[in-house]
């Protein structure tokens, strides 16, 4: 009987092997990548030089090309090139490109009526694929659009919870926009966001997603806009992009670089191809076939092994660290007695589950919930624990904390991981061997990654039925502070019956109680204080047990120019990129 | 003859409704009675932290809270009379026999089929032909030549193609093949009509790993077919009578070979016309087998739906075209 393990690892290690001896094969004289992390504070290979056919692919599909309907990072950052939205993220490396930028709007929206009303003027002279100008209209009717959550509903919502408008259902079951009052259009060129209550961080919240992209109602096809997006951006479609398969952008020319300071029009023609078989895009990755691997996440383990030994595919590749933490949430319903969890914190090797996602390469220990990419974030005190490399647990610190929680003798509970990703289910089975250690006794049970967010760990009333204590889990903010990292992970008041993103069901008074009070404060610095008394309160309460940081490894071909890491996407820029081919 | 075709496609029509139940049982049933609530379904097609309003506005979309028998009767009434589906915009008519919308891409599933048999049916054929034409030579003269060394060698490859698992040679065959020797270029489908080199050029890959392993197969079973109809009465018959030894091969024995032969392909090639999912997935291949492994990660469930009717459809097929030519190749029979 063949074990499909022995063969799969034969095959990845004949591949590894193959691949490095290719790399040492190579040519010399193109060696040179820059070096090690070259791209991760710079623009590397910096080129003006146009022409040429950048090529991206993606594992798996985009979720949507429709920038009103899609939320990953990297679908924002790919819209990018086909879009344009009322601001964006500046196209710099640094900190400087995680702060918002005028994109369509001529500044940052400007607060009044106590942060309840955000006024943008747009540029003007703005134009779509077709040469017809950019309005005021358009934005309010694609703003519009993303009420109708049955239509668009990959999308984030957040503009449909605070906008003051409210019983309005969208523009596909009511045609008439002058009855959708959360945006004013009181000429061509002024935008007028009204809200429901204060909300200082709304230039965040529109910087962060491609929902004000300007869609003219006469061209939105609705559910199937997402087939072919009109364009406002340095490139267009070339026909329908093609689900599961992939698409062409080619040059827009009514597009003008003179208002636009965030995106180049360097290559002739861009080729995304979808449903690569994750294995073959590094492949052909390193071998330069493809230029950009577009979810941005970084490379598989087996090209992560041959990356880092070999030194000249180690000059092409950069280890950032991309705004993700993979955390433990410590459910408070299931495991209700707050010394029951701190044992379990207590017990940790936080040591084997830095190994387990990878070590130095894979991340760093973490301290506080919110990374260290959220602007005004605290390391944080450790909370029964200690981050540093080699910390193994405190045996004693649990047992005493279980003798508080009247359990002496441990107890019994279900860790949850997606069984189809190695690195967690290593973090379960560290977690099983720390815990046992004083008598926990965790029963590790997978499910499948396409499900688990919503129905498993996602679920309340499946996690209490079935005892499920912990699980592992990951966040990335949906903007650089606290209010984008903490609000829907910490919050009692996102607590949702599936989909739930607060597995820890953390529903604290105190944190509630800063949750709503914190939008009505003016000062960012005062408010980044109250986010990090939340992420304290949270650990304090170990309803949330910090990990790692993570890292992500990338890569980038020699022939890819204008190269680097942005902190506000959590992988490469992709506005600016050319090819020197 | 007519009356069994017509028996024959009854009985494949009564196959597929079954088949259309117990595959809605399996993806809209199953997973109810395991506890997954329209709730959880909805929240799937949500992007992240969803909220209630968005997950019930998913549910209302795609009828999920309807009882699973009303959803099984609007999936067999689009089929049998059609559907409209609206974007939001405008009302898309779907004619019969429309196999719904996908809940992930908004576009057609019979479209979607449509688009990817060519690349399925490309792979597929391209391939039969080669294991055929191999299996079938390799398998009679090892028969022939049994005993000797090419006999041996032939069946350690034989074994080794059948041991092997196509992810494997698959990765083994690109890693050397495209990337480290640059012998062929990246495996990406062609339309035949487009480019017929481009189209043959880049399946060689595809066609040759597939073909290894039912070449292997189908040499190891016409081997075993040839050695005992070798000794049948038959060909002692047919030497005695001064026949040449070529014509008792090809005439007499290869024939009676084929017919248990036709069988097992017919089963094949209906099945993999159904989705040859391990090569379409390693060499990244847009057809059948890839479709339905998406729609199953991400509940898609029309397009699981579809891409299993569609495969159930072809094998049905392929059996019934098996039927029709043991009467032609075997003269048992054709005259029982």
């Amino acid at each position: 009987m063949k074990s499909p393990r022995l063969l799969a690892l034969t095959a990845a290690g004949t591949l590894a092997l193959s691949l490095g001896l290719t790399a040492c094969g190579g040519d010399d004289e193109g060696g040179n990548g820059g070096g090690w992390n070259a791209a991760v504070n710079k623009v590397h290979n910096p080129s003006d030089k146009k022409g040429g056919v950048l090529r991206m692919a993606i594992s798996s599909d985009i979720d949507s090309t429709d920038p009103g309907n899609m939320y990953y990072a990297w679908s924002t950052n790919f819209s990018r090139l086909y879009s344009r939205s009322l601001l964006t993220y500046p196209a710099k490396p640094g900190p400087e490109g995680g702060k918002p930028a005028p994109d369509l709007a001529e500044s940052l929206g400007v607060p009044s009526d106590n942060n309840k009303t955000w006024t943008f003027k747009l540029k003007k002279g703005l134009k779509y694929e077709d040469g017809s100008e950019i309005k005021a209209q358009h934005i309010k009717y694609a703003v519009a659009r993303t009420f109708d959550r049955g239509v668009l509903r990959n999308g984030p919502s957040y503009f449909s919870q605070l906008l003051d408008a409210d019983g309005y259902k969208g523009p596909y079951k009511d045609k008439n926009l002058d009855n959708f009052k959360g945006v004013e259009t009181p000429d061509d060129y002024t935008v007028v966001f009204k809200l429901k209550k204060p909300f200082p961080e709304f230039n965040e919240l529109v910087n962060f997603s491609g929902q004000t992209a300007p869609v003219p109602p006469e061209k939105d096809t609705g559910e199937r806009y997402g087939l072919r997006p009109f364009s406002s951006g340095p490139y267009k479609w070339e026909g329908n992009y093609q689900p599961g398969k992939g698409g062409t952008l080619v040059r827009n020319e009514y597009w003008d670089p003179n208002t636009d300071p965030h995106r180049k029009q360097l290559p002739d023609k861009i080729e995304v191809r979808a449903g690569l078989d994750a294995q073959e895009l590094d492949n052909q990755l390193l071998s330069g076939q493809i230029h950009v691997d577009l979810a941005g996440s970084g490379v598989q383990d087996n090209a992560r092994a041959q990356i880092l030994q070999d030194e000249k595919l180690k000059n092409n590749a950069d280890n950032p660290p991309g705004g993700f933490h993979w955390y433990i949430p410590i459910n408070t319903k299931v495991i209700d007695n707050v010394e029951c969890r701190r044992a379990i914190v207590w017990a940790t090797n936080r040591d084997a589950l830095w190994r387990a996602y990878g070590g130095d390469v894979g991340g760093e220990l973490a301290t506080s919930i919110m990374p260290p990419t959220v602007v005004g974030r605290e390391k944080g005190t450790d909370h029964f624990t200690k981050a540093e490399k080699g910390y193994t647990g405190d045996v004693e610190q649990a047992k005493a904390a279980l003798q508080r929680c009247g359990k002496p003798n441990g107890f019994e509970t279900t860790m949850v991981y997606r069984s189809d990703r190695d690195k967690e289910k290593a973090v379960a089975e560290a977690m099983q061997q720390s815990l046992a250690r004083v008598g926990i006794k965790l029963n590790l049970q997978g499910y499948p990654a396409n499900t688990y967010t919503n129905d498993q760990f996602g679920s309340p009333s499946f996690n209490k039925k079935n005892n499920i204590g912990l699980g592992t889990y990951g966040w990335l903010a949906d903007w650089p502070t606290g209010y984008g990292y903490l609000q829907a992970i910490t919050d009692g008041d996102a607590i949702v019956e599936s989909g739930n993103a607060n597995p820890s069901e953390l529903d604290d008074p105190q944190i509630n109680k800063w949750w709503d009070e914190v939008m009505t404060i003016e000062d960012p610095a005062e408010r980044a204080k109250i986010y990090n008394q939340i992420d304290d309160r949270a650990r304090s309460e170990a309803a949330i047990l910090p990990n790692v940081y993570a890292r992500s490894l990338l890569y980038r071909p020699e022939t890819l120019t204008n190269v680097f890491f942005h902190q506000g996407y959590g992988m490469y820029n992709y506005s600016t990129l050319g090819v020197t081919e | 003859m007519i009356a069994f075709l017509i028996r024959r496609i009854i009985g494949a029509v009564a196959l597929l409704v079954v088949i259309s139940m117990v595959t809605f049982a399996i993806f809209f049933l199953l997973p109810r009675l395991a506890g997954t609530t329209p709730d959880d379904l909805a929240s799937r097609f949500a992007g992240r932290a969803p909220t209630p309003q968005t997950v019930q506005a998913i549910k209302e979309r795609f009828g999920f809270d309807d009882p699973v028998p009303v959803q099984y009767g609007r999936f067999v009434k689009a089929i049998v009379l059609g559907d409209t589906y609206d974007t939001g915009t405008a009302k898309i008519d779907c004619p019969a026999p429309c196999l719904g919308y996908s809940f992930r891409t908004n576009t057609s599933v019979t479209e979607q089929l449509l688009d990817r048999i060519p690349v399925t049916f490309s792979l597929v054929i391209g391939a039969a032909v080669i294991w055929l034409l191999v299996g079938v030579s390799v398998g009679v003269l090892s028969a022939l030549r049994r005993g000797t060394v090419f006999d041996r060698a032939a069946m350690v490859m034989a074994l080794a193609g059948v041991s092997l698992p196509i992810f494997f040679t698959g990765l083994l065959s690109l890693t050397f093949v495209v990337h480290a020797w640059g012998l062929l270029p990246s495996v990406s489908y062609h339309s035949f009509t487009d480019n017929p080199v481009k189209w043959a050029s880049s399946l060689i890959l595809p066609w040759t790993t597939l073909a290894f392993l039912y070449a292997a197969m189908y040499a190891r079973l016409t081997r075993a077919g040839m050695l005992e109809t070798m000794n049948e009465d038959f060909i002692r018959t047919a030497r005695a009578k001064g026949l040449p030894e070529r014509t008792v091969v090809t005439k007499h024995a290869l024939r009676a070979t084929l017919t248990p032969l036709l069988t097992v392909f017919g089963l094949d090639l209906g099945l993999l016309l159904g989705g040859a999912i391990l090569t379409e997935q390693t060499f990244s291949l847009k057809g059948l087998g890839r479709l339905a492994l998406d729609g199953v990660i991400g509940s898609d469930l029309p397009v699981v739906l579809g891409t299993v009717m569609t495969a159930a459809l072809f094998i049905v097929l392929a059996n019934l075209i098996v039927d029709i030519l043991y009467g032609v190749i075997d003269p048992r029979v054709r005259h029982s």
